[in-house]
């Protein structure tokens, strides 16, 4: 018997979901206890599958298609490489973690704690789908409908200025949306005049069209995508989103979904428009490197933890866009790394600073201080979670984050040149913070905070071990990532530069 | 050859340190001494290593071990893989012997602290990072000790971080080390790009082939990394804040091991270099103005560990530019490395022996006449002193006088530039470690009468006393039969020597020297023997002597060049982020909408239009399509 694994994964949560909407309202601890059940038989599932996936392969593996709407040539089409496999594990991980750390995050919120983790298992379905579909319009449909619950964990469940950076966030990404929309009907349009009316992604790839076609459908596409990883200067609507949303939600936001923006490129931009990228790449690795310092500069700048973190991950995602256009094997696989690391490490630092954030009623980073003597274990948590998003070598964040550096290098080393400026000031990102909140005196209104419990330990073990593991031993990633990415290279027609004195 | 003994040189403090982090408190009563045991065996693993090597042939001793495939992408391929070879067993055993040492002073020194466990633990972190620099084969193995070794130094200097300046002293020296750090992540990716590899035997082999241009930025880069992490100009400043650590920490870390860490990659790097003239024209340069800069700053500290830190800048000073005069002087620069090391970790557990017995004071004015009090620490930092200042037989009269011969004998206008600058730091190192001398053991008592100057426990003369022997002898153990120089000219000088003529005769060279060393001690005598020493440091003194006293205007500078544009510029952008970008966006938005203020008043009510608005999308989609495919 064959089993549709991607399908099944998918799906699991998303019975979780339905199943949940049946409880009480007023079981609010069975909602807890149900949607973390939900997400841990769903990384089961995703785990399962990634053991039956053959790393070698480059071929699209686990394929389904479906016929959905026939007469549009609509399929419901999936299949994953390793890239895409990277990112669900990464996905369905940090789902359960998300729920145990932030186990009372959904209280006060504007509607029930069983509506949230609906939210959470609705969106965790598709976040399965966008990294798997094969099929253009499954992938748009899936891209605009992941707004919807994070729209409303972002309004509903979220602090401060909820409601407008909710809406903010809708806008920005339905804009992008939008343009996409308009390249991809373009493409279905142009398909019928070449062999028939298809979304399948690998025959939209075979199309013929002019280069100023390509240029402009390809910008439909990157702009979507630049908006959602977010890249300067499309940046503005994540640290307002990130500084209003609860923890998880922001996890989710900057862990998993901006990841679709870089995936995206890969997966879309890439494929679909071989030309035009090679046309765009200039531009793409300015705004990339722009991304970084500017992150880390304004990062620098911030007084709130949470837009702080937002904007370290603005430097990071001009990382992974460098490292997707630079097109070298190094820089190729240490953007999908990276992509994975950052979703641990951001995951660790928003995950124990809502921890404090939650303790201390206050996000503004000068309200903390003296932590490390009130709170010891939170504080060596939140450190190391620095320490990993600022790519401390023999932690994971380091591997990927100079595979991406050594392999620009070897293409645009001015680039790469200007981006390693980035590492000193990720050291004063991460140390200013941790200076104030947890170094000096103990300061009026901390004394009290408690330590963290056994639930958050087990919450934060798990992601500061795969920081750690990984760090010295990446092997068991890169082994999947690797053939996919040199997959994506040399269908774009590169080869890595060659050394110009032979080594041995 | 090949030996699977070597990563347990790392592995047994590394498990220590994660015992010891993890344990938490149930750790506190034996902490100290699972720590201790731990560098103990450490060094244990090292000397069998050691006798294994001198039991084999010169061209058998560097052995390997292969751990594991760590990083592997296309053609970056970085094992996990360890060297020991004659140069890195050096750097063992010193880390392991000094570090046991320390480790033993510190049970007795750190006794009434609370977190007693927590310093042992990251004392264990530094060893195994430490002992991970030195043993990695790559540069990128290297990379993680170098900064593992910084995360100790960060942890270390800020151990007391409850005192907000001692955690801006462990930000401070963090974020200067990540300047040098920027220079080997560079040096990696030239190495790479052009020579497709990080390992030293892979670009060891393929160094001939490249071009001077090349390797002149990888030595230029290697030295900026070598300039963060060995405090030397211009990434100088964070050493004497450094000394905000726990004093063990400064002799361990800020003494003996971390801060001549760029020494070692100056030399590991013999075959970047010697094939890169002005990489290692810069490497002089940068050597002699630190020695200089160093001793200058020395002379004006009251502040015992901090005129010791000062000293610690010079001395590396010496040893970068030893290493700089290569292939002769790369064994000269280990050489002094090696008994600093002995002499310098010395004095500063001695300065921790003063401290202990004296209420943690720092200010040498508060001192004088504890030779009387304190007749251990008087001798062992006494011998540390001779040694320091160049004074025969001790050790660093041997090590330097071959750094200021070599320096003499580079050739030319540059050999007497370099040379002079030489001699005259050892003028103002005798000049300054005399200072301290007087200032501190002989005189009258100038202390409070809270003080009750008392000589410190075994636990903490026993290390100082071992040093101190290593400070008498070991010098002459190193040059006896050029034992080092033949030990490790395997690693560093392959070929033959490229001898310039000798500009001076040794004797006169080292009579030179010791000239220059009578006058500095003379110097010192005149002012602060011949004169009273007052308690508090006057203030009508020159110009001059404030801008010594403020580190030659060091973090002035600092502050003037990066500092304050920098944080303008951060506060620049976070307005223009603000105002330009976003409220481009904002704008767009409010025309798009119709009206920003109605947008602002009635989000909470859009909901739901916006939810319409994406079914509308959708519903355009299909509609859309359909037409287009009539």
């Amino acid at each position: 018997m064959t089993i549709n694994w991607i399908s099944l994964t998918a799906i699991l949560p998303l019975i979780g979901a339905v199943l949940l909407a049946t409880l009480p309202k007023s079981a609010e601890l069975r909602a807890k206890q149900f949607a973390f059940g939900s997400t841990l038989v769903t990384a089961a599932s995703a785990i399962a599958m990634a053991v039956k996936f053959q790393r070698d392969n480059t071929d699209l593996q686990f394929v389904e298609v479906h016929s959905w709407i026939p007469s549009f040539g609509i399929n419901y089409a999936v299949g994953i490489d390793g890239i895409a496999l990277v990112l669900i594990l990464m996905s369905v991980i940090l789902a359960p973690i998300v729920i145990l750390a932030g186990w009372n995050e959904a209280q006060g919120g504007r509607w029930s704690v069983k509506t949230f983790y609906i939210l959470i298992l609705v969106l965790e379905t598709m976040m399965i789908g966008v990294f798997s579909a094969t099929d253009v319009f499954l992938f748009y449909v899936i891209f605009e409908a992941m707004l919807v619950p994070v729209y409303f964990l972002i309004g509903g469940y979220g602090t401060g200025a909820r409601s407008a950076a909710a809406v903010k966030f809708l806008l920005y990404s339905l804009f992008g949306g939008l343009l996409m929309l308009a390249s991809i009907i373009a493409l279905y349009v142009m398909s019928g005049n070449q062999g028939g009316h298809t979304f399948d992604l690998a025959r939209l790839a075979e199309l013929q069209m002019s280069s100023t076609t390509q240029n402009f459908l390809f910008l439909g596409f990157f702009i979507a995508f630049a908006i959602k990883a977010p890249l300067w200067p499309f940046h503005t609507w994540l640290p307002d989103a990130a500084g209003s949303a609860t923890p998880g939600t922001s996890v989710l936001l900057l862990g998993v979904l901006d990841k679709v923006g870089t995936f995206g490129m890969i997966r879309y931009c890439l494929t679909l428009f071989p030309e035009a990228s090679k046309t765009f790449t200039p531009a793409i690795i300015v705004l990339s490197v722009i991304s970084i310092i500017y992150g880390a500069i304004l990062a620098i700048g911030q007084k709130d933890l949470k837009r702080l973190i937002a904007f370290t991950s603005i430097s990071h995602f001009g990382f992974i866009t460098m490292g997707i256009f630079a097109m070298t094997s190094q820089s190729q696989s240490g953007a999908t790394l990276y992509m994975f690391n950052h979703g641990f490490s951001t995951a660790a630092l928003f995950i124990v600073g809502g921890w404090m954030i939650a303790r201390r009623g206050s996000s503004t980073i000068s309200d903390f201080g003296g932590l490390q003597r009130v709170t010891p274990a939170m504080a060596w948590c939140f450190f190391l979670a620095g320490m990993s998003s600022l790519a401390l070598p023999g932690l994971s964040s380091f591997v990927s984050e100079f595979l991406v550096l050594v392999g620009t290098y070897t293409r645009y080393p001015v680039a790469a040149i200007i981006a390693t400026v980035g590492i000193i000031l990720a050291a004063l990102y991460i140390l200013i913070p941790v200076q104030r909140a947890l170094h000096g005196p103990t300061t009026p209104g901390n004394e009290n905070l408690t330590d963290l419990n056994l639930r958050e330990k087990l919450a934060i073990a798990p992601v500061l071990a795969a920081i750690i593991a990984l760090g010295f031993y990446p092997a068991p990633l890169l082994n999947v990532i690797n053939p996919a990415a040199a997959h994506v290279n040399s269908q774009q027609g590169f080869t890595d530069p060659v050394p110009t004195v032979e080594g041995k | 050859m090949t030996s699977n003994l070597i990563v347990y040189l790392i592995a047994i403090p590394l498990f220590s340190s994660a015992v010891l982090l993890l344990t938490g408190r149930k750790a506190n009563k034996w902490g100290h001494l699972l720590g201790t045991l731990a560098s103990a065996s450490s060094f244990g693993v090292g000397a069998y290593l050691f006798t294994q090597m001198l039991a084999q042939p010169t061209e058998e001793r560097a052995i390997t071990q292969k751990l594991f495939s760590w990083i592997s992408v296309g053609s970056f391929n970085v094992d996990a893989s360890l060297l020991l070879d004659q140069l890195s067993i050096c750097f063992v055993l010193l880390i392991t012997g000094v570090g046991t040492l320390i480790h033993i002073y510190s049970i007795s020194y750190m006794s009434h602290d609370l977190d007693r466990r927590r310093f042992f633990a990251y004392l264990n972190l530094f060893i195994a990072a430490m002992l991970l620099l030195v043993l990695g084969d790559s540069y990128l193995n290297l990379y993680v000790g170098w900064e593992g070794v910084g995360l100790a130094s960060y942890l270390l200097i800020g151990f007391w971080n409850q005192k907000p300046t001692y955690a801006t002293a462990a930000k401070k020296a963090f974020v200067m080390n990540r300047v040098g750090d920027l220079g080997l992540s560079l040096a990696i990716m030239i190495a790479f790009a052009s020579m497709g590899t990080a390992s030293f035997a892979g670009i060891k082999a393929a160094a001939p082939h490249a071009s001077t241009g090349t390797l002149t930025a990888i030595g230029i880069m290697l030295l900026l990394a070598a300039a963060g992490k060995s405090a030397q100009f211009p990434l100088q400043a964070w050493l004497g804040d450094a000394m905000a650590g726990p004093t063990p920490v400064s002799a361990l870390i800020h003494a003996a091991t971390m801060v001549t860490a760029g020494v070692y990659l100056i030399t590991r790097s013999n075959f970047i270099f010697d094939a890169a003239p002005t990489a290692q024209l810069l490497v002089v340069i940068v050597g002699a103005i630190t020695l200089l800069f160093g001793a200058v700053v020395g002379t004006a500290k009251d502040d015992i560990k901090k005129a010791l830190a000062a000293s610690t800048m010079s001395q590396i000073g010496y040893m970068i530019l030893g290493a700089g005069l290569g292939p002769v002087g790369y064994a000269f620069a280990i050489m002094h490395l090696l008994t600093h090391g002995f002499f310098k970790a010395g004095m500063f557990l001695g300065a921790g022996s003063v401290m202990h017995g004296m209420n943690d004071e720092v200010n040498m004015r508060k001192f004088g006449a504890l030779r009387k009090f304190m007749p251990i620490t008087f001798i062992t930092f006494g011998l540390g002193y001779l040694a320091i200042i160049g004074v025969p037989p001790f050790a660093g009269f041997y090590s330097k006088d071959k750094i200021i011969e070599t320096a003499l004998n580079a050739g030319g206008a540059k050999g007497i530039l370099l040379g002079g600058a030489a001699l005259f730091g050892a003028a103002l190192t005798a000049f300054y470690m005399s200072r301290v001398m007087i200032l501190t053991f002989t005189g009258e008592k100038r202390w409070d009468d809270e003080a009750h100057p008392h000589e410190s426990p075994i636990l903490m003369w026993l290390p100082m006393a071992i040093l101190a022997i290593g400070s008498v002898v070991s010098g002459y153990l190193f040059t006896h039969g050029d034992a080092l120089v033949h030990w490790l000219e395997p690693v560093v000088a392959p070929g033959e020597h490229a001898e310039h003529a000798e500009l001076l005769p040794p004797m006169v060279v080292s009579a030179l020297a010791l000239a220059m060393v009578l006058i500095g001690i003379s110097i010192a005598v005149m002012m602060y023997v011949r004169r009273p020493v007052v308690n508090v440091a006057p203030e009508d003194v020159s110009v001059l002597t404030r801008i010594v006293r403020q580190d030659l205007l060091q973090d002035a500078a600092n502050e003037a060049i990066f500092m304050r544009p920098g944080q303008g510029l951060t506060n620049a952008l976070v307005t223009v982020d603000e105002k330009v970008i976003d409220g481009a966006v904002r704008g767009v938005g409010a025309i798009a909408i119709g009206s920003g203020s109605e947008l602002r008043k009635s989000q909470t009510g859009y909901v739901r239009s916006y939810s319409a608005l994406i079914l509308v999308g959708a519903a355009a989609i299909v509609l859309g399509i359909w037409v287009i495919t009539q």
